[in-house]
This record gives C-alpha cells, structure tokens and sequence, in this order.
C-alpha cells in the first residue's frame, strides 16, 4: 500500500507526467479518438522535458554573463526574458505550476460565467507563464502543497480575467467592438500608455495619428524572435565582454578561447536555449488551449476572448515600430537612472520592448496620436523596466537568476502579493483574495485591480 | 494538404489562426487537410502547401510559397473568404 502511494506521489512531482495526464483528461473530456489522444498526450509529455533542455543550453549562457557583468559594474545586471526564466523556474516549480495553471483555467471560466467579467484568457503561453510565477511566489510567501495550488489558481483566475479587463475601455477604442479582449499580461503598461495618450492629447485638440505620417519600414525581421534575441544578446555581450575585459574572461570564463568569440557563442546560446523553450511551449500547449476554448465556450455565453497581443499590430503598423523605438529608448534611460543609484541593471531586452512597446504604441496612438504613442510606449519602456527592480526580491532564489519575467502585469501581480506576504504571511493573500472575488461578484461594483 | 500558420513567436496568434482554419474547414466539410502552426524562423518552404500570414509580418516571406495574407487576423469572415478559394483551387470540396 505505501508502495503505490510513493509511486503516485512520485508520478504527480514529475511535472511532465502531470501535464501529460492534464492532457489526456482534456483529450477524453473531448471524446477524441484513441490516435489523437495518444498523439496529444505524448506530445505534452515530451514538450515539458524539451522545456527543460532549452533550460540547460540558457544557463550555460547565462551564467558567464552574470559574473562577466558583476566583474565589469559590480552590480547584478538582469536580462528580462518570459521564456529563461520559466524554463529555470519549472526544474523546481514545475508540479505547481502545471496544477495552478489547470485549476487557474477553472477560475477563469468561473468568474467568466458567474460574474459580469467575461473574459476568457487564451493567450496559452502567458498563462503557463503566470501560473509558474505564482508558483514560486506563493511558495516563497509560505504556502506548500494544497493551500499553495488552490491560492495559485484563484490568484491566475482573477489576473486572467482582470488583465483583459481594465484595458478593455481602450480595446473598445481601437477595434470599435466590444467583441474581442486583448489577453496579453501587459495590460497595466498598455492601460497607461493610453491614458497617458490621452493625457498629452489635451482637451479638444486634433491629433495626428501615426498612420497619416512616412515611416520608413525595413524592421520587420525583428518580429522574428531568434533574429531579434540573437542580436540584441550580441550586442549586450560584446558591450560586458570588453567591460570585463579579456583578462578576466579568458582565465575565468573561456578557458583561453578569445573572449569576443566566447561571447559571441554564449550570446547566440541563450537565443538557441530561447527557440528550443519556445518548441517545448508548443508542443505543451497544442492540446491545452484548444480543449480550454473548446469547454469556455461551452460553459460561458456571451464570453470575451482575449488574445495575443499581435491582434492590436494590424490596427496601427506605424505605432508598432514608434512604440518600439519609444519604449526602447525608456528602457536606456531607465538602465541609465539604476547605473546612478546604483541598484539591480535591467537591462532592455529588445523582445519585452518589441512586443509591449508596440502595443502600448498602438494604444497611445489610439487615444493620443503620434504625441500619444511616443510618450505612451516611453513610460512603459519605464514601467517594464523598473517593475522587475521590485519583483526580483519577492522571487526568493530565482530572483538570482540574471533573468527573470518582463511584461507588466508579472511586475504588478508578483510585486502585489509578494508584498502582502511580507507585510501579513499567507493570511494576507487568503483574505485579499477573498476580496477581490467578493468585489468582482458584486454586479456593479467598483472595479478593483490586482 | 498541409496549412501552416505563421506568426512571430509561434505561440499565440498563429495557434489562434490554427484553430479558426480547422473551425472553417469543419464548417466547409473539408477534410484530409493537416493544419499547423510555426514561428517565422522555423517556418520554410517546404514545411507545408499553404501558409497563411497576417499582414504585417507577410513582407519579405514570399519565398515561403504559396502565401494568403491575412489583412485582420480576428475576422473570421475575412478567414472564411480566403480559406474557401484556396479549397477550391485545390479541389478539395
């Protein structure tokens, strides 16, 4: 009897059974047939462990360029990056986070069916995401085993729903319909980019849209991740390298191999280690998010979805490269203030750039003109930058890892619970959760953002 | 007959084309077509018949072959449009 008990609980600690299994119930719950079901769960289950693999090739990179970084500044620099850092994180987290992530699912759909928020969350990856950030927070809160899945998932559930919302008044804006929601957890920096757009547009003035002016095109090869990853890697690397000097690499790092050489290796590593995460995500996800839709749309009429964030690009293609320059540039004079005072480096990495700093363009063109998407994309440059100051030391060990999350609404929901933790133990995020349930469940209450 | 969905990442929007492609061939009555979706790095000729982009990341990818654009990746009858006419130039109905 307590053989198969160790063998279960070994079964449910490997996290790439578990998803596996969360598959294979999707897949039955579908009725598919015993190929497809056969193909979706082995899929999942080798997806989780390639996950892995790209951890490793990431680490081997990472790792020099830490200490490359502290021998050149003396300070820790951080490159922001979804993927690095949830493919370190899931090597301990990874049991946790695949539960949150499937019983953050159910909340979503019930606050979506029960409450006036419907919102379904579909953006899968963001969602993995998410649930293996409150995995390590609410572990590092002081949660463990059930009570830690179960304020994970209600925790997901409501940023799930609450992320589309507030950015929902400016969606309506910019699509003309109230049909679809963006699901992108950059939502709090897209929010403010269009308030702040609407901020510098003044009271009845005209503004120029960035879709009336010329702007040179040519920068669509930075939409491809490997290319735009590798070479901003490059350039970080070179810039360390020959901080640090070739002394110090070449006798500590290297051994003896040139150090430019040796960064340029590293720094086309970490893309390598990026692109085989990005696979592992794929094929985790190819059968979650389907059976995730598939059941939503079932349970919940009237339902929102809301989607990835290139949905926004078409709709102003212009802002989508000012916002990125904007918000690139705010990440250069954010780096630069830290260098002053001296904390943490963030550095700009040119993925959260490109993707929040396009969008929260296109959302302060929509509300601001060209004036509202370069001042809008510019705080938010700011915003994805400094949250991460304040996220690495709720991340208890991870916040080490010379990486860690880039978009907003990860700064803001970590920041947010792990502060409470500090202030009030796990208790505190019990009865704040508690609360904004309470809240959202009220049909027309004030609405109240985690 | 294989369709590829193409997007920058390969995570979400092109999985989100995906799904509305075999939600509108399923509609159409079409079967026997395998539908995918990729990241633009990965993606290269010969990985499929089809591909469909959005607009904004479609320049630059003719080499890919065979390329429907998509001007507004979320309206479904736009998708439903061009999905048709390639079925029927493929007769595949």
């Amino acid at each position: 009897m307590n053989n198969v008990l160790t063998t279960l609980i070994d079964i449910l600690s490997q996290p790439a059974i578990l998803v596996a299994l969360i598959a294979l119930i999707g897949l039955l719950a579908q009725k598919k047939n015993l190929s497809d079901t056969m193909k979706g769960t082995t899929k999942t289950f080798v997806g989780f462990l390639v996950i892995a693999a790209g951890a490793g090739i990431l680490e081997t990179s990472l790792v020099p360029f830490g200490s490359m970084f502290q021998e050149a500044f003396n300070v820790s620099g951080v490159v922001p990056n979804n993927e690095a850092i949830v493919a370190l994180a899931l090597n301990e987290y990874g049991s946790n986070t695949a539960l949150i992530m499937f019983f953050g699912m159910i909340v979503n759909i019930l606050i979506a069916r029960f409450t006036r928020f419907k919102y379904i969350f579909l953006t899968g990856h963001h969602t993995l995401y998410m649930a293996c950030m409150l995995a390590v927070i609410m572990a590092v809160a002081g949660f463990d085993t059930v009570p830690l899945i179960a304020a994970g998932a209600v925790a997901l559930g409501i940023i799930m729903t609450l992320s589309p919302a507030i950015l929902q008044p400016f969606m309506r804006k910019l699509t003309g319909n109230d049909n679809v929601a963006l699901g992108h957890f950059s939502a709090v920096g897209y929010a403010l980019s269009g308030l702040v757009g609407q901020a510098v547009k003044g009271k009845g003035k005209e503004s120029t849209s960035t879709e009336e002016i010329d702007f040179p095109k040519g920068l669509g090869f930075l939409r491809d991740s490997t290319v735009s990853i590798a070479l901003t890697m490059i350039v970080m690397y070179f810039v360390v390298a020959i901080a640090a000097g070739p002394a110090y690499i070449e006798a500590e790092l290297s051994d003896d191999t040139n150090f430019l050489v040796f960064s340029l290796v590293q720094a086309g590593n970490f893309a390598a280690g990026v692109f085989i995460i990005l696979a592992g995500v794929r094929l985790v996800l190819a059968e979650i998010v389907p059976a995730f839709k598939g059941i939503s749309t079932k349970l919940v009429p009237n339902a929102k979805p809301a989607l990835d964030v290139p949905i926004v690009f078409t709709y102003a293609p212009n802002a989508v490269l000012i916002g990125f320059f904007s918000s690139f540039i705010g990440g250069l004079f954010s780096m630069i203030v830290m260098a002053v005072v001296g904390s943490t480096i963030i550095l700009p990495g040119v993925v959260p750039h490109f993707f929040t700093g396009a969008a929260a363009g296109v959302f302060g063109n929509a509300t601001g003109g060209l004036k509202g998407a370069v001042a809008g994309s510019f705080i938010n440059g700011i915003i994805v930058s400094f949250l991460p100051v304040f996220l690495l030391p709720v991340l208890g060990e991870l916040g080490f890892a010379n990486t860690t999350f880039s978009d907003a609404d990860f700064g803001v929901g970590g920041i947010f619970f792990g502060s409470l933790a500090n202030y009030g133990g796990p208790m505190a995020i019990v009865i704040s959760l508690i609360v904004i349930l309470v809240l959202m469940a009220i049909p027309f209450g004030k609405k109240k953002s985690a | 007959m294989k369709f590829l969905a193409v997007c920058g990442s390969g995570l979400g929007t092109s999985f989100m084309v995906e799904m509305n492609i075999i939600q509108v061939l399923n509609e159409l009555g079409v079967t026997g077509v395998e539908v995918s979706h990729s990241d633009l790095s990965s993606a290269s000729p010969g990985d499929a018949d089809v591909f469909f982009l959005a607009k904004d990341i479609a320049e630059g990818n003719d080499h890919l072959g065979e390329v429907v654009v998509l001007d507004n990746i979320i309206d479904m009858d736009e998708l439903k449009e061009k999905v048709k006419k390639v079925v029927e130039e493929k007769n595949l109905l």
